[in-house]
């Protein structure tokens, strides 16, 4: 059961790891990627990693995403003016 | 084309270099000598509930303490290269929807009373300083994100890092005094197994590195968040 359900889950974010590269748009790239990180975290949950996933779901779903977003933000600002 | 051929080429290497790990691979089936010595006299030494987080912060304090020193340098990064020049106009922006508004003010103090408690109970449950910092760090950002005038007291957040990193390096140095080591918790009294105040100094240490961490990545996105004008 286990290993199907991380067969499944290691399945999943290879495809959400090859849409954030191939995504034109990169507000997808970047919610893509976040969803790579989030699926990482389950994993490792399953995996019996409690603390790791904490950290995952926080820091490479959460606000690396956010991160990533604001620097979009800030390009298209900067884009827009010069 | 010549591009792409090079690029298939260059995976087909690079799968072929891995081949070997994955060929080979074999589970462990005893923990190492050193893994071994940690789980049969971590807790009877170290009085913590959770091995794991009283590894992270006694035996490997140092790295630990590596840890955050580079975090603190990515801060210090962000914050150089992000610095807001001159006077910091606001600029104009799309104000954020009721629901936001509703969750925030619903979710701000759960999810800050959730932060502390897992640095907390780092000694206890999974967890520990880095999510309990991380935690209490997206309860601000999402405060950053429904308000959009919001601003972050600067001297405050650095006053809170610089202070508990501080204590940090001053509970290691105390431990090196008072006990065995750098880093060594047991200067405090190791207490009954598995209550809120056990296991000596590491929920001490996990509180300054919660604080810190979470006053880190604060300022971090608030520094991300700044629009240059």
């Amino acid at each position: 059961m286990t290993t199907v359900l991380i067969i499944v889950l290691g399945v999943i974010m290879i495809v959400a790891a090859i849409l954030a590269l191939v995504q034109k748009s990169l507000l997808s790239a970047v919610i893509a990627a976040g969803a790579v990180s989030l699926l990482a975290s389950i994993l490792y949950l399953v995996l019996a990693a409690p603390d790791v996933a904490m950290t995952e779901a926080a820091i490479g779903s959460g606000l690396t995403t956010l991160v990533f977003l604001f620097a979009l933000n800030k390009i298209r600002k900067e884009d827009k003016n010069g | 084309m010549v591009k792409k051929i090079l690029l298939v080429v260059l995976m087909a290497f690079f799968m072929l270099m891995l081949l070997p790990f994955a060929k080979d691979f074999q589970a462990f089936e005893k923990l190492s000598p050193t893994a071994e010595k940690y789980v049969q006299d971590g807790p009877k030494e170290l009085g913590g509930a959770n091995l794991v987080s009283s590894v992270i912060v006694t035996y490997r304090g140092l790295d630990t303490l590596g840890e955050v020193a580079v975090l603190f340098i990515a801060a210090a990064g962000v914050g150089f290269f992000l610095r807001r020049e001159g006077k910091n106009e606001k600029a104009a922006r799309r104000q954020a929807s009721q629901i936001l508004f509703s969750g925030t003010a619903f979710l701000f103090p759960l999810i800050l009373v959730f932060g502390v408690y897992i640095f907390l109970h780092g000694h206890l449950t999974p967890g520990g300083g880095f999510q309990g910092g991380v935690v209490i760090a997206t309860a601000f950002v999402l405060l950053l994100l429904t308000d959009v005038s919001a601003s972050i007291n600067n001297s405050v957040l650095h006053l809170v890092e610089s202070l508990s990193g501080a204590s940090y390096v001053a509970i290691g140095i105390l431990g090196l005094v008072l006990a065995a080591g750098f880093l060594d918790n047991r200067f405090l009294e190791l207490g009954e197994f598995g209550s809120l105040i056990s296991a000596g100094a590491i929920p001490l240490i996990y509180s300054f590195i919660g604080l810190k961490v979470g006053a880190e990545l604060v300022g971090i996105v608030d520094n991300m968040r700044e629009v240059r004008s």
